[in-house]
């Protein structure tokens, strides 16, 4: 199975289950009270699922290792290298 | 099993009469230190800078005692990368492959890291990772970087790989393993190591990590533009409906 028919598999599954909710195929007092909030719940986990993914991006972006250290490091070896190459001849 | 290992390091080169000389120095100066047994195999797609010249030359320096560390195994033009490791595997004597970038951007200081995780669940590939901790890379902006983790959380939702870098290219695989990763992958270009590290997990092959360091090219251009970005995005699409 693709990743494609994975997520249109999870997807339908999540909107299957909103729909049974909001259209009180259910009888239940519970759902009669909250049925506005059950109506917003797809829209209100998007919503957070954006600002989390921003989130994360920009703290990963913020927080990428710079490694100087190893940039230094190959520099000095270049110099090296060149240096022993020249010797050997090239 | 250990005594017998052999790695084959595969180079594919385009125009990198600089870089070719450091790196082949570099790998040199590691490995003998060590008691692996490997050989370099240098792939260049008929560069006109003269690569191949140096190449022969650092034959000449390298290859004493009849021992053939160094191999020179050129093509006519410039073709894909796929079928350079194709190329250079048909070459290959030992049982592990190592792919990297020839133009210092990945170190050979990282080959013991690769191998030991290789050995500690006889993993069929080791993928190196600059975005797990204890790696990174130097000379980016913070756009690139953006870019970059953006792109990379992008696909880590859309195609849960079970792997944190995609895109790179420095790797070691088991060789029947690589052999048979490239003949089932279609995407060229950038989006082909994308692809090999994806149908790794969907053909059911182990996949270990090891942090490593990405210096950008110090020598020569690095290039990320608009192309760059419609290219990856259309090969995530392309992974997404296919794989």
């Amino acid at each position: 199975m693709t990743k494609l028919l994975e997520w249109i598999g999870a997807v339908v599954a999540g909107l299957s289950i909103w729909y049974v909710l909001l259209t009180n195929s259910i009888k239940s007092q519970f759902l009669a009270e909250w049925r506005e909030s059950i109506a917003l719940a797809p829209f209100v986990f998007l919503i957070l699922f954006g600002v989390y993914s921003v989130v994360v991006v920009l703290w990963r972006t913020a927080t990428f290792n710079d490694c100087p250290e190893a940039a230094k490091e190959l520099q000095e070896q270049i110099v090296e290298a060149k240096n022993d190459l020249k010797s050997k001849g090239l | 099993m250990g005594a017998v290992d052999k790695y084959s390091i595969l180079l594919p080169t385009y125009n990198e009469r600089e870089n070719l000389p450091i790196i082949v120095w570099l790998i040199i100066n590691y490995l003998d230190k060590t008691s692996y047994d490997y050989e370099i195999i240098i792939i260049d797609d008929g560069s006109p800078d003269g690569t191949q010249d140096v190449a022969k030359k650092l034959q000449e320096i390298y290859n004493k005692d009849g021992k053939e560390k160094i191999l020179l195994r050129p093509r006519e033009k410039k073709l894909g990368l796929g079928t350079a490791y194709v190329h250079g595997m048909k070459h290959a004597s030992g049982n592990f492959i190592f792919i990297m970038d020839a133009d210092l951007s990945h170190h050979p200081k990282f080959f013991e890291d690769f191998i030991n995780k290789q050995k500690e669940k006889d993993y069929d590939v080791v993928s190196g990772s600059r975005y797990i901790s204890g790696g990174g890379v130097y000379g980016w902006d913070l756009k690139r970087k953006l870019i970059s983790r953006g792109a990379n959380y992008l696909t880590q939702i859309l195609l849960r790989p079970g792997a944190s870098d995609l895109t790179g290219s420095f790797r070691l695989y088991k060789k029947d393993v690589l052999q048979r990763l490239v003949d089932a992958c279609v995407s060229k270009g950038y989006v082909f190591q994308m692809e090999m590290i994806v149908r790794t997990r969907a053909l059911g092959y182990s996949l270990g990590e090891v942090p490593i360091t990405f210096v950008d090219r110090v020598y020569g251009e690095s290039k990320l533009g608009g192309s760059e970005i419609f290219q990856f995005v259309k090969g995530l699409l392309f992974l997404f409906a296919t794989v």
